[in-house]
């Protein structure tokens, strides 16, 4: 374990407002009920899906400085991230605001990185109202990592369905929510999966890495969170998380979730589940931070994966390098 | 334990995990729906013989799968085709109807890129291959026709 991996935030940098914007098959899903804009179709009032995507982030951004209640004055800073290549999505998104813009890539962890670095950021004292921003689009990443849309190709069992949706939040220390109190940034694990479409597999041994680096630097064990919540594992990797952690002495019990499998009803037919950076960004956004306000979690350990891969490797035979990184929040 | 074992250990785990397609239903569902895009063909191509008696043969062959062809690429454009492939698997994409598809498909899909960069150049992105071996292979079946021919 690296020393440095885990920090405890003295301030406890809150989390004054939240937003988020799904696609239609989202807001049908589990969490449908919790979100706080549900659009119509998957173009959102655009020519191509790449510009929906765009919007989804540049909605986001807006919808939750309101939510903050808050000025685009006020906004010190904004950090993002996408799946599409070179980021495009946050880029330009950012364009349409008037402030320092930090371009974040995680993959489907992309939201706990832009949380870990405001946070650090906040809690140092160098910048006031940090936005958070993280989504992603089904047809665009279908695109980029697969194939068209309408080609009649069979998906195996493992794989997941990318999010519609992006999620925003406001990390302050003014104002009221729930706080941020310490963060584990994760190291790249690579237990040499190549299958594309099985990233639980793949990412499920970085969960485990960053999980048993954040116990032992934080001295907690499952018992003490409310709620142990992945990222996108899916239905396939957050079982093999549970053996994993079995193997090590740690057991995940009923206080133990995974967004991604969560997300979508068994009807939908998205094999094992939700994928993709809108993900968690969505879910927490919506439901978690809800319950959390409610008072149902009280302490939550949210360490969302990410798979490092791209097209390119994909093709030249490399397997699935992966990230994890985990955010400790806590009612305040 | 080293990195390497390790992760041999770890793929064997997986793939002992990992949720199998129940190899039956999906070959029965193949075997019907591809049968049923043969039996269409050949009903065309009766029909055709049928209504035209002066028709060749081979004509009447090349209108069928121009029918088909035309058939599965409307139906992709309606996005039906990839709910039948989804079900059907192997049944749809091993006729011509998914060879229509599989070019129809990134047509649309890279419209947005426009004309040239988008549907000309990625159209062939899946059917590329099965035209090059396609090529390939009828260069070699040719070669050996004639060496045969020269004795």
């Amino acid at each position: 374990m690296h020393k440095n991996q885990t920090f405890k935030l003295k301030r406890k940098p809150k989390i004054i407002g939240s937003y988020t914007i799904v696609g239609p098959k989202e807001g049908k899903g589990n969490f449908g009920p919790y979100f706080d804009y549900v659009m119509k179709n998957d173009y959102f009032g655009e020519k191509t899906f790449e510009k929906a995507e765009r919007k989804m982030i540049e909605s986001a951004v807006t919808g939750v400085i309101q939510n903050a209640k808050l000025q685009t004055k006020d906004i010190d800073m904004m950090i993002a991230g996408d799946l599409l290549n070179q980021i495009i999505s946050s880029s330009y998104a950012a364009r349409a605001f008037k402030f320092p813009f930090l371009g974040v890539y995680g993959a489907c962890s992309t939201m706990a990185e832009s949380y870990a670095v405001a946070s650090v950021l906040v809690d140092g004292g160098y910048f006031e109202n940090v936005v958070c921003c993280t989504g992603s689009h089904f047809s665009t990443a279908e695109r980029q990592y697969r194939f068209p849309l309408e080609l009649g190709n069979q998906r195996p069992p493992t794989s997941q369905w990318t999010v519609t949706g992006a999620g925003a939040s406001v990390i302050s220390l003014n104002g009221d929510g729930p706080c941020i109190t310490s963060v584990t940034f994760g190291k790249v694990v690579d237990f040499g999966v190549n299958d594309v479409n099985n990233m639980g597999a793949a990412m499920a041994p970085a969960a485990r890495d960053t999980l048993l680096a954040h116990f032992l630097n934080t001295k907690t064990s499952p018992n003490d969170y409310d709620l142990i919540i992945t990222g996108d594992l899916g239905k396939l990797g957050s079982e093999i998380l549970i053996d994993l952690m079995e193997e090590e002495g740690v057991t995940l019990g009923v206080n133990y979730g995974d967004c991604g499998q969560m997300y979508y009803k068994r009807e939908q037919k998205t094999l094992c589940g939700a994928s993709g950076a809108g993900c968690c960004a969505t879910a927490f956004n919506s439901y978690i931070i809800k319950k959390i306000k409610e008072g149902q979690y009280k302490k939550v350990l949210f360490l969302p994966t990410g798979a490092l891969l791209s097209s390119i490797s994909t093709q030249q035979g490399d397997t699935i390098p992966c990230v994890c990184h985990a955010i400790v929040i806590e009612k305040e | 334990m080293d990195d390497k074992q390790r992760n041999e250990a770890y793929n064997k785990y997986v793939s002992a995990k990992i949720p199998k397609t129940k190899a039956w239903p999906s070959l029965f569902n193949s075997f019907w729906v591809g049968g049923l895009i043969c039996v269409i063909g050949q009903g065309i191509n009766d029909l055709l013989l049928l209504a035209f008696p002066n028709l060749s043969m081979q004509t009447a062959w090349t209108l069928t799968l121009i029918t088909l062809i035309f058939l599965a690429s409307f139906l992709t454009g309606l996005g039906v085709y990839d709910q039948i492939g989804k079900f059907a698997g192997g049944g749809s994409i091993v006729p011509i109807t998914g060879f229509s598809n599989s070019i129809t498909s990134p047509s649309i899909e890279f419209k947005s890129e426009g004309i040239i960069y988008g549907i000309c150049v990625k159209m062939f992105t899946i059917a590329g291959p099965v035209i090059v071996f396609g090529v390939v292979s009828s260069m070699v079946v040719g070669f050996i026709y004639w060496i045969i021919s020269l004795f």
